[in-house]
């Protein structure tokens, strides 16, 4: 089955059954490896892109169900404002270590500034609790979103 | 792209050299390190890159520089999030006199001579040494490389030599004003001999060793741009995922082959005893097809339980043990003492949970066969996997990735011994990725340990005997059998005394092994993890038996340890030891020695009238001899802490009618960022060669936490996790 996708502003075209988990449409059909399998129950957060603006675990998305919603991926976070500067946060406190889990640790913190511009730690642990981090980065993630509200988000990110 | 510095498109981390450029590197062989090197032998190789117009400078088998200036380090610990690319560079600037950032990483190949670790013997990155490691290698790798570059320079201005010095990549003669690049010295230098002696820099005097540098993967894993094994793609590439047997030594009786080729997009069945793969397109249709298979399976371990694997280690507890110390006479101190104490212990089967499932990509072909994984052991995946497909050593390249999370598991090759049996049965690449169910259910857990202690105590309530008897399964016996000596596996033992020096010690070790089928291996902190519990643990009941605070009774017990009593004063100062807790909260401290670094804890936690533990803060001082790159450290300390505490508190491996209970992040759950406790991190000051500070926050949380419950409730926590004991009515 054909479906047109609407990821990253661009159009296109995948055929594959319509019960696919979008996560495996991005990466193994698109190409874009950036976006993480971790569980494949929606318990961990590492597949998490924005439909619409919100954050959304992609491996519990089935492809027939995004219709013409727009799919954002970390590859095209860094065009969005809020993208900027938690990446820019993140770099600036050396977040990540393996960092496997941090593609979807960054669309999470994206999404919560979009909708809380000033988040408070409870927004903090209220956003972020789906995205599990084995390594351990919860103090460097908290840090780095506080930090990230307080950045002019047309600032230059790294990379 | 950090690492080759060429294109933004990730590549994975090439383990190969070039060949010409490995000769150079190859000219350490035998001797291992820089200082053995052979000079002859150099010379040939370097008559013979002369030859193909190769004007790399290779002192040595870390360092490369070229004619341009790029200094490339060739790193033979791989990168699992600890920062070991980031920070091994920094030895070799330091002394090499240049930015650790203009420094390029190339990780090393398989090679266990040329690049074994010097603390294991063999190459591997575990057990906190990387650093501790290569501290004096890389250091000295690059002073040969600095004095080499300088006699370069000195012979072509017809100077001698201390009158020049390097700065910043570049050699200057401040009496003439003249001043050459490394990039224009690389040439020369590649003709020069290698001395024989060089001098390394006073501590005093380093200007990069100390000094907290930025991790060098930070861009590539904040724009996804980082690629790990699960992400490597070829053209003719198709994804298998495979199911091995669910029951604890089942076999494969049944599926339904045709249900699964009629998925869209499923290419193969691969089948072998208690395994089967479903091999498509893409990763979505394998694991449909899967499901579609439905593979049967039959005998196996069906009637065996957690209860049977405890009481098994009971059995072992209470029969033979091998003595691992025996000073004094503990019989008969017990027997005059004034109190004794008993008690017992447990530590449940443990799973690593890396966020990256096992993944491993192999393709055979009449040329060799290609290996794309990310490992802790390359040479022993090579091996393995020249053992599994009958090939040459050296017809096995691995290629080795950044890697989502290790702990200890990736030190096991199994997950690429099944990649190259599947890869075996056809004719294409493949790309072997576990569901996160089956990474849980085939993990190689930490084993499921019983202690034993007891003590006796004087009028003063200071001991003047103490055992403790391990019974568990031996790792050491099965990964490195050279190390498990006259039945006694030493890393089941590390630490069964904590960092004390008692008088009159018996420690001893029982092993017993689950059935085949469940295997137990490394796991972040290792033997002191397990054995910091009990013993952290019992040390506190010996305080408060007789009213003693427990950290001014550890105090006593360390006059004789100037290290240990320096971290667990300062933890205990930062802490506020001492000061109240309101009701329902408490403080708990634990003390340990892990690999050479000194570690004090002090965790605070909160406990609610439904007995559900919250941490809340965790004060960590250490002592970890010089700090390399402390804001590195200090992110692993982090890290380690909410590691061992997501254990601590609710993780446990369990086991019903041959099945693993827990299968998935639902169902073994782990600690989230509204759970996570305020970390703070101190480190002692100090010029002593660094040890490690990988596993230090793993190994010494889950006694401050039981010492806290305590100091909360009066309960004593004699098993975990922690979630059980106190909710268990």
């Amino acid at each position: 089955m054909e479906y047109d996708l609407n990821i990253n502003g661009e159009q296109r075209r995948v055929d594959v059954d319509g019960d696919t988990p979008l996560l495996w449409v991005i990466r193994d059909v698109l190409g874009m490896y950036g976006t993480k399998y971790g569980c494949g129950i929606a318990q961990c957060g590492a597949c998490t892109v924005h439909i619409d603006g919100e954050a959304a675990r992609s491996c519990q998305t089935l492809v027939e169900s995004v219709g013409s919603s727009a799919i954002m991926t970390i590859e095209a976070i860094h065009t969005t404002t809020n993208g900027r500067k938690i990446q820019k946060a993140w770099q600036d406190l050396d977040v990540v270590q393996c960092g496997y889990c941090q593609s979807g640790q960054i669309m999470s913190a994206a999404a919560l500034l979009s909708e809380t511009p000033i988040p408070t730690d409870a927004d903090i642990d209220n956003a972020m609790s789906g995205n599990i981090c084995r390594c351990g980065t919860y103090v460097r993630i908290r840090e780095a979103i506080r930090h990230a509200a307080t950045l002019d988000g047309n600032a230059k990110q790294g990379g | 792209m950090y690492m080759k510095g060429t294109s933004s498109k990730s590549s994975p981390v090439d383990t190969r050299l070039s060949r010409r450029s490995f000769l150079f590197a190859g000219a350490a062989a035998g001797g291992g390190l820089l200082i053995s090197i052979n000079a002859s032998m150099f010379r040939a190789d370097r008559a013979a890159a002369a030859d193909a117009q190769v004007t790399t400078f290779a002192p040595g088998a870390f360092i490369r520089i070229d004619k341009a200036g790029n200094v490339t380090a060739i790193i033979p610990q791989v990168e699992i999030g600890q920062g070991v690319y980031t920070s091994m560079p920094m030895l070799l600037a330091e002394e090499l006199e240049v930015e650790p950032n203009q420094i390029r990483v190339e990780q090393a190949p398989p090679d266990d001579k040329l690049y074994a670790n010097p603390k294991l013997g063999f190459q591997a990155t575990g057990g906190s040494t990387s650093i501790a490691a290569f501290y004096e290698p890389f250091r000295h790798a690059g002073a040969v490389a600095r004095t080499m570059l300088v006699a370069a320079a000195a012979e072509t201005w017809g100077v001698d030599a201390s009158g020049c010095r390097a700065e910043n990549g570049t050699v200057i003669h401040d009496a003439s004003s003249q001043r050459l690049t490394y990039g224009d010295l690389s040439a020369k230098a590649a003709t020069l001999q290698m001395p024989d002696k060089v001098a390394l820099k006073d501590p005093k005097d380093f200007k990069v060793i100390g000094r907290s540098l930025k991790r060098r993967d930070s861009v590539d894993k904040t724009t996804g741009r980082a690629q790990y094994s699960i992400d490597f793609m070829l053209p003719d590439l198709k994804v298998a995922v495979p199911q091995a047997s669910p029951i604890i030594g089942g076999k494969l009786v049944g599926m339904d082959e045709k249900a699964a080729l009629a998925v869209s997009g499923v290419r193969r069945v691969v089948r072998f005893d208690d395994t089967v793969a479903v091999i498509a397109d893409h990763t979505g249709a394998a694991r449909k097809g899967l499901a579609a298979l439905n593979p049967q399976w039959e005998g196996g371990a069906l009637t065996y339980s957690t209860a049977n694997l405890v009481s098994d280690l009971d059995k072992a507890a209470a029969g033979e043990a091998v003595v691992a110390t025996n000073e004094g006479d503990v019989k008969n101190a017990a027997s005059v003492a004034a109190t004794t104490l008993e008690a017992r212990y447990e530590s449940p089967l443990l799973a690593h949970g890396t966020m990256e499932p096992m993944v491993c990509s192999v393709r055979i072909t009449a040329d060799g066969c290609d290996v794309w994984v990310g490992t802790q052991v390359i040479a022993r995946v090579q091996s393995a996997v020249a053992e599994a497909t009958g090939l040459p050593v050296e017809k096995v390249r691995v290629h080795n990735f950044l890697m989502g999370g290790a702990f200890g598991r990736r030190l096991e090759t199994d997950y690429a011994v099944q990649a190259a049996m599947i890869a075996k049965q056809v004719d294409f690449p493949v790309k072997v990725i576990w569901t996160r169910e089956e990474d849980f259910q085939h993990d190689v857990f930490r084993p499921y340990y019983v202690d034993k202690l007891s003590a006796g105590l004087d009028e003063n309530g200071m001991p003047t005997a103490f055992s403790h008897r391990v019974a568990g399964s031996s790792v050491m016996a099965r990964w490195t059998p050279a190390w498990f000596v006259n039945g006694l596996d030493p890393d089941a033992v590390d630490g069964a005394a904590g960092p004390y020096k008692f008088d009159n010690p018996l420690i001893e070790y029982s092993r017993s092994e689950p059935p085949a089928g469940l295997t137990t291996g490394w796991w972040r902190g290792v033997g002191v993890t397990h054995n910091s519990f009990p013993v952290e643990s019992f040390i506190d009941e010996m305080a408060v038996s007789t009213g003693k605070d427990p950290v001014e009774f550890r105090r006593v017990l360390l006059a004789q340890s100037p290290r240990a009593k320096a971290v667990l004063d300062l933890a205990a100062e930062k802490a506020g030891w001492g000061t109240p807790m309101p009701a329902g909260k408490g403080r708990g401290v634990s003390v340990i020695v892990l690999f050479g670094t000194h570690v004090a804890q002090v965790a605070e936690v909160s406990v609610d009238p439904q007995g559900d533990v919250r941490l809340e803060r965790v004060i960590c001082a250490v002592d970890c001899g010089l700090v390399v790159n402390p804001d590195g450290a200090k992110a692993q300390i982090e890290g380690g802490i909410i590691f061992g505490a997501s254990a601590a508190l609710y993780n446990a491996i369990e086991i019903e009618s041959g099945r693993i209970v827990q299968t998935n992040f639902d169902t073994y759950r782990v600690m989230r960022i509204d759970e996570a406790p305020k970390i703070e991190v101190f480190f002692v000051e100090s010029d002593q060669p660094p040890t490690g500070t990988g596993e230090l926050g793993t190994a010494a949380i889950a006694a401050a936490i039981a010492n806290a419950v305590f100091a909360a409730t009066s309960k004593r926590l004699r098993r975990l996790p922690v979630g059980l004991d106190v909710t268990a009515k």
